[in-house]
């Protein structure tokens, strides 16, 4: 299945804080997490993660630190600031009202449109 | 650290410089982008793909280097201006230790410079003796900053200092006669050959490869533009310094004559050769986008000069000045011909700009015609003087130089001749002023019996 672009960018932003809630990481580990979390359906364009990290480092809801990596190649671990968890806090309301809207919408759809596929079925 | 095989670092080498001239992405950005590439490869590996084929999925996971580079830039506008980091923080590059060393040494060199100047302002008390010196003392320390920085060997050393001290002794011990003519022109000669001396150090000693002369002409235009903005920041400074002194009811210019000159002026070339060096990947060269500039702009004044030169009638009257103008312009069309060349990509196709510089050239040409025309009818009734010859050969030179750019550009233009022949027709023609300075600094005052 194929992910819209749009839905995959504006779901980036708070996947990555989200993924960050759980702990410090790094930006090859944040892309492997989300590719797990979707099941391998989000396909994200790697190079486009990293402006999006310095974006958020910009706001103040991560803190980057030059780090090393086990084989000693140097590394930029990010962590979520108390800015960032409160930016969480606030998108995940706003996505849960999303979330719930839709939900709504595939019930609705899903009650009008049975009986018609049934009525198709039967025909 | 560990490595991949010999094909993968330089494969990963090759797209590190690639995403490298991006300018909207930073040094850091892409060391950062390499530990994901290089994660990203030995997990593919470790499923079973081999290095190759690791590679090839890892970049193109890492996307559309234009769209990420847009991204990039988006989010870093500021470095579309490409910011001047003179000492970058370890952080960014993890190479801060050997910068701060190297502003350390610049320093020292600057304040060293300004020491001499003033130890020898100090010892000498004839005004003229010093000024023919000045270039003696000051320029050693900006050679000494390159052959810091160029780790130039022993050999490249012994070639720099043998000349030097020729210099140092031809200047101080001819018989010169005081205000004598040949005195003035080895005076204002040295500073070329010492030039050439300081390019020597700049290129650490591969004075025959074309490429060091080139950068060394952009270097050279570059640090003028950078020290005249010294300048002009240094004045305003000192002026307001002066005006609020002044209001208290201190004269500063004591102390500004014999203290802030010595220093500021040796030291700003030193710093500027600095700045230069550091900047160079940075920011685009200010010299060639001049030169864009003020070519269409010198060809309108070179048409006026030719109107009125050739209707003023007699030249006759002219004296020794037409002729120091005369080189003066020529040397101005030479320089806005060597800028233009060395930004020029020598592989794209000839266009306007091409023509211009070729109908520039022409332009100059004419107008010395001209007024050579003139000068050598003069020279034919009154006979030599060390002047005459030394501005003289100085027309001669430039002219050659010239009549040939105009000959490979017009074969450029007509695709008979590659553009790079153009460019190393310029450079290779740059250590033939320095000799001609040379000649005139040794060979003429003996010649002309030291007037």
């Amino acid at each position: 299945m194929h992910i819209d672009k749009d839905l995959v960018a504006a779901s980036a932003t708070p996947l990555v804080l989200g993924i960050l809630a759980d702990g410090e990481s790094y930006g090859y580990a944040i892309v492997r997490r989300v590719n797990e979390l979707s099941g391998g359906h989000m396909l994200w364009t790697d190079g486009m993660l990293y402006p999006l990290l310095h974006r958020l480092e910009r706001l103040g809801f991560v803190e980057a630190t030059w780090g090393v990596s086990d084989v000693g190649r140097r590394r930029k671990h990010y962590a979520l600031t108390p800015a960032g968890h409160q930016a969480l806090a606030e998108r995940r309301a706003q996505w849960q009202v999303v979330a719930d809207a839709l939900q709504q919408v595939w019930k609705d759809m899903g009650d009008a449109q049975s009986p018609r596929a049934v009525a198709e079925g039967w025909a | 650290m560990m490595a991949g095989t010999p094909e993968l670092e330089a494969q990963i080498d090759q797209w590190r410089s690639y995403v490298q001239r991006r300018q909207a992405i930073s040094t850091a950005d892409v060391d950062e982008m390499e530990d994901h590439l290089r994660e990203q490869v030995a997990d593919l590996t470790a499923t079973g793909l081999d290095d190759d084929e690791a590679f090839l999925v890892a970049v193109k996971r890492m996307g559309n280097l234009d769209e990420v580079s847009r991204e990039f830039a988006r989010e870093h506008s500021d470095r579309l201006w490409k910011q001047l980091v003179l000492v970058p923080d370890a952080g960014t590059t993890g190479r801060g230790g050997s910068s701060w060393r190297e502003l350390a040494v610049v320093l020292a060199l600057a304040v060293g410079a300004g020491v001499a100047v003033k130890i020898a302002s100090g010892l000498i008390g004839d005004e003229t003796v010093l000024m023919r010196n000045i270039s003696l003392l000051v320029l050693p320390f900006l050679a000494g900053y390159f052959a810091w920085k160029r780790r130039l060997t022993w050999g490249v050393g012994a070639m720099l200092l043998v000349p030097f001290a020729v210099l140092a002794v031809v200047l101080n011990v001819y018989p010169f006669e005081a205000d004598g003519s040949t005195l003035l022109l080895a005076a204002l000669h040295a500073p070329v050959v010492l030039w050439a001396l300081v390019g020597i150090a700049y290129v650490g000693g591969r004075w025959r490869s074309d490429s060091g002369r080139m950068d060394f002409a952009r270097f050279t235009g570059e640090l003028a533009i950078y020290f005249t903005l010294l300048a002009l920041g240094g004045g305003v400074l000192l002026g307001l310094t002066f005006g609020t002194l002044n209001i208290v009811g201190i004269d500063p210019e004591p102390f500004f004559e014999g203290w802030v000159l010595p220093f500021a002026v040796p030291g700003a070339l030193v710093v500027a050769a600095w700045l230069v060096e550091a900047k160079q990947n940075v920011v685009e060269n200010i010299a060639p986008v001049l030169t864009r500039v003020f070519t269409p702009l010198t060809i309108v004044m070179l048409l006026v000069l030719f109107v009125v030169l050739a209707t003023a009638g007699s030249l006759l009257d002219t004296d020794r000045g037409l002729l120091i103008l005369m080189d003066a312009i020529l040397v101005l069309v030479l320089c806005l011909l060597l800028y233009s060349v060395s930004a020029r990509d020598p592989l794209s196709p000839p266009h306007l700009f091409d023509a211009l510089l070729l109908a520039l050239v022409v332009a100059a040409f004419a107008v010395d015609a001209v007024a050579l025309t003139a000068m050598l009818t003069r020279i034919a009734e009154f006979g030599f003087s060390p002047n005459k010859v030394a501005a003289l050969g100085l027309n001669l030179l430039l002219l050659v130089h010239l009549v040939g750019s105009a000959l490979l550009l017009t074969g450029f233009l007509r695709g008979r001749r590659p553009f790079a022949a153009l460019g190393r027709w310029q450079t290779q023609f740059l250590p033939v002023y320095a000799v001609w300075a040379a000649v005139v600094v040794v060979a003429f005052p003996p010649v002309f019996g030291f007037v």
